[in-house]
């Protein structure tokens, strides 16, 4: 296959960026994107030009730590028939001499590091608030003194499955989080031991989102839409039934 | 060649050192060991503890765990990763389980049997001290993930489900669906970051350590490269541990994260810490094989896919490149059916893994074939993969009842090689996957550096010389949890140590070192790039220190990985600038500490002149084919000390002696 790229080439946060284009031959359908980013950047050191930078570790889709906007979405959902991570998207998504545009997530709480590479920080700031249950170690009881319904701990584990990766907040017209918070939300208030900070979690995070500069939710649904891990618009009901109900317990502020 | 001068040639690259006798494990009976040595240890007061300060690198289970209970206990804790968030440790990828032994099932369940079955399955080269504490705590570990809101699979009734895992005989296996390390990890994750609030953990994302200080003889702190900056910067404590997981990408293509590396450690090691058993290493027989010359990594699917899926590879090589659809039963070779009828496909991973290479070796792989080097160091071009076939559990199950099963993980194989396992036969092969070597500890596990404890997979402690399946969550989360918090108390108790500042000699020292090594990778300007002598490393490890080894071959490795450091120094290619977030720099830096640690592992490799686990000599094989291990000779852990470049290593024996389980040797058929 032969492609042409163009990406976002920034040298730092407050440098100003531009889109480069680059040509690529021999690339084969069965890499996978950042395989084809890896042999861009071996073509680029050869020729003394310095590699472009992107975010990734595992490459299988579980760690969150990748993700560029592909041809406008989020890990290029829109070129792949399933929900996927830009490491798990392969080159048999696109057409022999496709023109591929490749991008940072754009969001005003994630601040561009260099090229394709964005600062996060702002979701560990919104788990530090309260995406926690306040256990010691040690201090457990037996792991069968509570039962826990299935159905709920399903939910619980569906919502458990986000990875991080923040293209909730890239897709959002908004650059809202609140697709990431609420699966924690929902992950912690679906088990029994999640109860006791329930209304007190979903204050601090809520407030803790705002504070990290992400926008406000107006129900769009372009989060879910790009997910990697199905994260349901419906945990973002969960959360605002949380938030309602918390406000008539005296637990946080 | 004769004995004498085969040992001949493997002990001329080492000299030999003292033997290690006391690995400070308490006397007394195998089950009081863990109390006494919580009962001797000294304790710090709880109002004493925020005056001191424990570096932490590494925040997977194994560091992520131990610096939200230091953080707990009142220690002021700084904690350190080269990812953007803790919450991507490489521990998150992991598939299975976790095994404990809490004998829900009622089925003979029990701390004796989790150590038994976990020093068999390590071949007999594990520590029983070790394995024994490991097994005790596993219990606790379940409650603890539980009280945090891990969400492990349920039963209708509400209660934990398990399943059975990794060939022994009991269903221990706790599990969330085929995603437990990420669960556990989170869990471990958000009490860190509770920690984070409370202020007893400062965490430093997208710093690496790139070198260990070391005064009057203690571990006192760590150097760091800031990713975003480049600023290099020295870090002080009263104890350093290191959580930096293994060193499979020194093979190049591993299932580890593309950042995964061994340079804390073999900073450390070049500082003083023994490197224990780094021949270790554990290859996985069901990856997705490699589809050609610009592959970045693999990827691992769980081994529950062998309950169900047959193996074979075509009888014929003129039938490799046929749609496996159109070979008759009569033309395939189910080899492991075949060879051990007994446990057929379930065989363990090592035994599994070998197979495979030797039909490939044979010619009758299938799938592309892959450029690599024969052991003559000629460039070859060989399939490498075989069939893991469905077709027969599909029609005995139907296809829904296989979809329930393997769903997730067909739907995996099918995105990342665009085929679908319910029609044609997945193709597998072994990959490295786990190090069971890593930097020597004692029982606290501490190394052999005063104030330097290691943790989880950067240790060497519990696994010997092949690991169970679901047993390395399990000892991440022990060491993080519970072992470490409870040892490291007595040797901080001697604290806190004299405050040091980037004045020191030592300190500046080590700073400066870490900066000239990152100047000097930008000035050789070379021609190649550091990918490239990366694979070339890789290729060479795998042909040579991969899932079967010999003398001559080890040494034709050792040659070649001299050449190829001298032409990386010579001719490496370093884009970019140091005070810049710079990655191909970051690559450099990594790969420079893997060349030194492949020829280690390789004079490791050719002084265990023994088959056992994953370190299997074809010199050292029964009538059958099989590993052979030589007890009377190599019942000990080899402990590496360093004495600089291009020096002979020391090694220093520790004797295994088992006092509570008979050796045996392990047989499948």
């Amino acid at each position: 296959m032969r492609i042409k790229l163009r990406i976002w080439r920034q040298a730092g946060p407050d440098a100003p960026g531009a889109m480069q284009t680059y040509q690529l031959d021999n690339v084969s359908e069965k890499m996978s994107f950042l395989e084809m980013l890896d042999m861009l950047n071996e073509q680029l050191t050869a020729q003394d030009i310095e590699p472009v930078a992107f975010d990734h570790d595992c490459r299988e889709g579980i760690c969150g730590m990748c993700g560029v906007v592909i041809d406008g979405s989020a890990h290029g959902r829109y070129n792949s028939a399933v929900p996927t991570t830009t490491c798990q998207l392969h080159m048999r998504s696109f057409a022999d001499g496709a023109v591929i545009d490749v991008e940072p997530w754009r969001a005003g709480a994630f601040p561009v590091i260099k090229d394709l590479v964005v600062d996060r920080k702002a979701f560990d700031r919104v788990i530090q608030a309260g995406g926690y249950i306040s256990v010691n170690t040690g201090s457990a009881p037996d792991a069968h003194a509570t039962p826990a319904p299935k159905r709920q701990s399903e939910k619980a584990f569906d919502n458990a499955t986000c990875i991080g990766c923040g293209a909730c907040v890239a897709a959002c017209p908004n650059g809202s989080g609140m697709l990431f918070t609420s699966a924690k939300i929902t992950h912690l208030a679906m088990l029994p031991q999640g109860q006791p900070e329930r209304a007190l979690r979903v204050k601090a995070m809520v407030a803790a989102h705002d504070a990290a500069g992400f926008g406000g939710c107006t129900n769009i649904g372009e989060c879910a839409s790009v997910c990697p891990k199905q994260i349901p618009l419906a945990s973002i009901g969960q959360l605002n039934r949380d938030l309602i109900a918390s406000l008539f317990k005296g637990d946080g502020k | 060649m004769s004995a004498t001068e085969t040992r001949d040639a493997a002990s001329s690259y080492f000299t030999v050192g003292a033997e290690i006798h006391d690995s400070k494990a308490p006397a007394g009976p195998i089950e009081r060991k863990w109390q006494t040595r919580q009962f001797e240890a000294k304790l710090v007061n709880p109002a004493n503890r925020r005056k001191l300060t424990v570096i932490m690198v590494g925040t997977g289970l194994a560091g992520g765990a131990a610096a939200a209970t230091l953080g707990e206990a009142g220690y002021n804790v700084l904690n350190f990763c080269y990812q953007d968030s803790p919450r991507r440790a490489h521990s998150i990828a992991a598939q299975g389980g976790i095994n404990a032994a809490k004998n829900y099932r009622n089925d003979n369940d029990s701390v004796q049997r989790l150590f038994y079955d976990t020093v068999k399955g390590g071949d007999y080269r594990a520590r029983e001290t070790n394995v024994y504490r490991l097994a005790e705590v596993s219990a606790n570990i379940i409650d603890q993930c539980v009280a945090q809101g891990v969400p492990f699979a349920r039963e209708y009734g509400g209660l934990l489900d398990t399943r059975s895992f990794g060939g022994v005989q009991v269903q221990r296996t706790f599990y969330a669906r085929g995603q437990t390390g990420q669960q556990l990890l989170i869990g471990a994750y958000q009490a860190l970051e509770r920690q984070v609030k409370a202020g007893t953990v400062q965490m430093h994302t997208r710093h690496e350590m790139v070198e260990l200080i070391v005064v009057d003889g203690r571990a006192r702190g760590i150097v760091t490269r800031d990713m975003v900056t480049g600023a290099v910067e020295p870090w002080f404590g009263d104890a350093v541990v290191l959580a930096t997981g293994g060193y499979g990408n020194v093979f190049f293509l591993s299932t580890n994260a593309m950042g995964c590396n061994v340079t804390a450690n073999w900073r450390a090691h070049r500082k003083g810490a023994y490197f224990g058993n780094p021949c270790y290493t554990q290859i996985h027989p069901t990856c997705i094989p490699v589809h050609g010359d610009t592959q970045s990594k693999l990827t691992l699917m769980s081994e529950s896919l062998r309950n169900d899926g047959r193996i074979w590879v075509p009888k014929q090589a003129e039938d490799c490149d046929k749609d496996p659809r159109q070979i008759p039963e009569q033309d395939r070779d189910y080899y492991l059916e075949r060879i051990y009828p007994a446990f057929g496909n379930l065989v363990p991973r090592d035994i599994a893994s070998r197979q495979a290479k030797n039909v490939c070796d044979e010619g009758r792989g299938v799938g592309p074939a892959v450029a690599e080097v024969d052991h003559d160091g000629n460039p070859r071009h060989v399939r490498r993969g075989v069939y893991l076939d469905f077709s027969d559990a599909i029609g005995r199950l139907g296809r829904d009842a296989v979809a329930a099963r393997y769903g997730n993980l067909f739907d995996m194989y099918a995105q990342i090689t665009g085929e679908n396992p319910y029609e044609t036969p997945m193709r597998i092969y072994p990959a490295v996957h786990y190090a069971m070597g890593g930097l020597w500890v004692d029982y606290d596990l501490m190394s052999s550096i005063p104030g330097l404890y290691v943790t989880g997979e950067a240790n060497f402690s519990d696994h010997g010389a092949n690991r169970l399946g679901a047993s390395a969550l399990m000892q991440g989360l022990s060491d993080g949890y519970f072992v470490l918090p409870n040892t490291i108390n007595d040797y901080l108790a001697s604290g806190p140590f004299p405050a040091i500042d980037p004045s020191h000699p030592e300190a500046a020292e080590a700073v400066e070192s870490a900066q000239a090594r990152i100047d000097r990778l930008l000035s050789v300007k070379g021609s190649r790039s550091v990918d490239s002598f990366h694979k070339e490393l890789g290729t060479i490890m795998w042909e040579y220190c991969g899932m079967e080894r010999n003398e001559r071959g080890l040494m034709t490795a050792i040659e070649k990985i001299r050449d190829l450091r001298q032409q990386f120094w010579n001719d490496v290619k370093v884009t970019g600038r140091s005070q810049d977030l710079n990655q191909a720099l970051e690559r450099a830096g990594r790969l420079a500490d893997f060349m030194e640690l492949a020829e280690l592992m390789c004079v490791d490799a050719l002084h265990r002149r023994e088959s056992c686990g994953g370190h299997f000599r074809s010199e050292s094989q029964t009538e059958d084919g099989e590993a052979l291990r030589h007890d009377d000779e190599f019942a000990y852990v080899a402990a590496w000390e360093y004495t600089g470049e291009g020096a002979k290593p020391i090694l220093h024996r520790e004797p295994l002696v088992y006092e509570f389980i008979e050796l045996k040797q392990r047989s499948y058929k």
